[in-house]
């Protein structure tokens, strides 16, 4: 087995004034890397130091060749930027024919592979018209078609579906799907929307105050979260302890000591996660099976999908999401003491 | 009517009268800068005016004024612009100090202005000299002066209203076009340009309308020959001496071309709205 040659080979270094970000990753041709994290991250400052907007040290080789003292205009890199961009002066067929044109491609080629362009993207009928009379869906096609004209060998995408209404998003989610396999060249993406990470990416680099705290797969990241920002986004009770066999000694809110069993064994210091539906709750102390059991503290019960979320606390802090049935017959209020249970086999643990 | 009715709040809600301490030097004010314009359109000989307007000095005053305020356009803003773009995009040691000395001449008298061109380009002036020496030609009292002492006082209207408007653009577009593969002069020429072109054109606008009524700067540095470097306002200044007839009527047709500008502009503004 062999791995897929490395498109892009990052390794950048950011200084902002008071805040530095400093990432590594590789993207492998036809992958897509998306940057996942909260505002102010650091995600956008990566992108655009990948452009080359801002000076970055380091190193990013794109086929085996250092660009980072190359200048923006002659980086084989294509950007869609969060709000397109698109150049209100041109129509859309000459926004698209902007870059080929730069290039040196003779106008009359330069409008029939834009118009190719725009024909795959399903956008051909407003070449002639200004990209403000388009809808956000139509102008995110038109700016795709626009940073592919260019043939780059590294895709930019920057909050793709930020400027999008919710009933586009998905859409233009399952456009950009297609479009991003189809791309031969190495995508990276910034969002902050888990959804667009576990659709889009191939992996996912999570980026907290300028520093990558997680990468891996999609399913990975999202089953076994490492920080508390993951484990929100993914909707994942995380806890960290110290493993002996198949006992985790979590430290408990409090100082305390709570032991939760696991299925596999380990040794040292591991998180534990667990999803908020594999949390059962009783009114009386549950018997049998090996489980995990605490007696916790109703904070809050909210409605969550077509799930009631119930957020309890007490020796450990936990989300569990039951059917609005369940919660009838529990009739929970909050500041109620409840059973909560867990299976051994339903708890994710693994090394820190 | 219901002040709730109103979509824009403004206005709405404080009602009563206007204090009295406000509104009578608000209409004194307004009297003020309107009256004079009636006076002109008052005095104004209205059955002689074709006449008057078609004679051979007015012609000349007119034609040479139209001429020199446009080539004094055209040279602002090809010196202008290029200065803006320097101003708004570039950090350079002093960069604020070059800003401010092209803001003097907007504050500095006219007829100062004038002096300090008669001391660079006159025939013993700083460059002038060598200028007579080299080609035989000076700029002082020529039309070619006209439309340097225009110049000097009407490109900082330009360069100011440029520099607004390359300030006040998204950035982000010139980006955006150097992703591109644009250089710095594509992304110029492709995309700051056109997208600041209304701020240029309102610049222009501002910049001709001054050079138009230049006095003090024109009469220092180029004199007053009929025919060569008489503009319109240095006519009206003249014929008022002799018969002010004759200055009501160029007064007036500087007043129409000043509505006009009023005009241009403001569907401009309207327009960027």
């Amino acid at each position: 087995m062999t791995a897929p040659v490395p498109v892009v080979d990052a390794h950048l270094v950011v200084h902002h004034p008071g805040f530095t970000v400093e990432t590594r990753f590789q993207v492998a041709s036809g992958h897509v890397l998306a940057l996942l994290g909260p505002n102010g991250a650091g995600k956008s400052t990566v992108l655009r130091a990948l452009a080359g907007l801002l000076p970055a040290q380091g190193h990013l080789r794109v086929d085996g060749v250092d660009l980072l003292s190359v200048p923006a205009e002659r980086r084989p890199v294509g950007f869609v930027f969060q709000d397109f961009l698109l150049f209100p002066h041109l129509t859309v067929v000459e926004n698209v024919a902007f870059g080929p044109r730069c290039q040196g491609m003779p106008a009359r080629q330069a409008r029939r592979l834009a118009l190719d362009l725009l024909t795959d993207m399903g956008v051909a009928e407003y070449a002639r018209a200004r990209p403000r009379t388009l809808s956000g869906g139509q102008q995110q096609r038109v700016a795709l078609a626009r940073a592919l004209a260019t043939r780059p060998r590294l895709l930019l995408l920057d909050e793709p579906m930020a400027a999008l209404d919710a009933d586009t998003r998905m859409s233009v989610r399952a456009m950009l799907r297609c479009r991003l396999t189809a791309f031969s060249g190495a995508t990276v993406l910034v969002t902050h929307d888990p959804l667009d990470a576990m659709v889009l990416a191939d992996r996912v680099l999570v980026l907290e105050d300028g520093v990558s705290v997680q990468e891996g797969t999609p399913g990975d990241v999202a089953r076994r979260p490492r920080t508390d920002y993951v484990a929100r986004l993914v909707g994942v009770n995380l806890y960290r302890g110290r493993a002996a066999g198949t006992r985790v000694q979590l430290a408990g809110p409090h100082g305390s000591a709570v032991a939760l069993t696991v299925a596999s064994p380990h040794d040292g210091e591991v998180f534990a996660a667990f999803p908020p539906h594999a949390v059962a709750l009783y009114r009386e102390r549950p018997h049998g099976s090996p489980r995990n059991t605490w007696l916790l503290t109703v904070d809050g019960v909210e409605r969550f999908g077509p799930h009631v979320r119930v957020r309890l606390s007490g020796a450990v802090e936990v989300n569990a999401d039951i059917t609005a049935a369940a919660l009838a017959d529990l009739s929970l209020r909050p500041g109620d003491r409840v059973w909560a249970a867990v299976k051994a086999t339903e708890v994710e643990c693994y090394p820190v | 009517m219901p002040a709730s009715s109103s979509p824009k709040p403004a206005g709405a809600p404080l009602t009563g009268r206007v204090p009295r301490l406000l509104l009578v030097p608000a209409l004194l004010g307004f009297g003020f800068l309107v009256l004079p314009l009636f006076g002109l359109l008052a005095r104004t000989p209205w059955s002689t005016l074709g006449a008057q307007l078609f004679s051979t000095g007015v012609r000349d005053a007119l034609l040479l004024s139209l001429a020199t305020a446009s080539a004094a356009t055209v040279v602002s803003l090809v010196l202008g612009v290029p200065l803006a773009w320097l101003l708004a995009r570039t950090e350079f040691p002093g960069r604020s100090l070059v800003r401010a000395l092209v803001t003097v001449p907007l504050v500095l008298p006219p007829v100062v202005g004038g002096v300090a061109l008669l001391m660079v380009w006159g025939r013993n002036g700083l460059l002038g000299r060598y200028a007579a020496e080299w080609t035989g030609y000076g700029l002082p009292f020529t039309p070619a002066g006209v439309v340097a002492a225009q110049v000097f006082v009407a490109m900082p209207f330009l360069v100011m209203s440029v520099e607004g408007a390359l300030r006040g653009m998204d950035r982000r577009y010139e980006e955006a076009a150097a992703t591109l593969g644009a250089n710095r002069w594509t992304v110029f020429r492709r995309v700051t340009l056109p997208m600041v072109a209304p701020g240029i054109l309102a610049g222009a606008v501002l910049c001709w309308s001054r050079a138009l009524g230049e006095f003090g700067a024109t009469i220092m540095f180029a004199g007053n020959y009929p025919g060569r470097t008489q503009t319109m306002p240095l006519a009206v200044y003249l014929e008022m001496q002799r018969s002010p007839e004759a200055a009501v009527v160029l007064s007036l047709v500087l007043l129409a071309v000043s509505v006009l500008i009023l005009v241009v502009l403001r569907d401009h503004w309207l327009g960027a709205r």
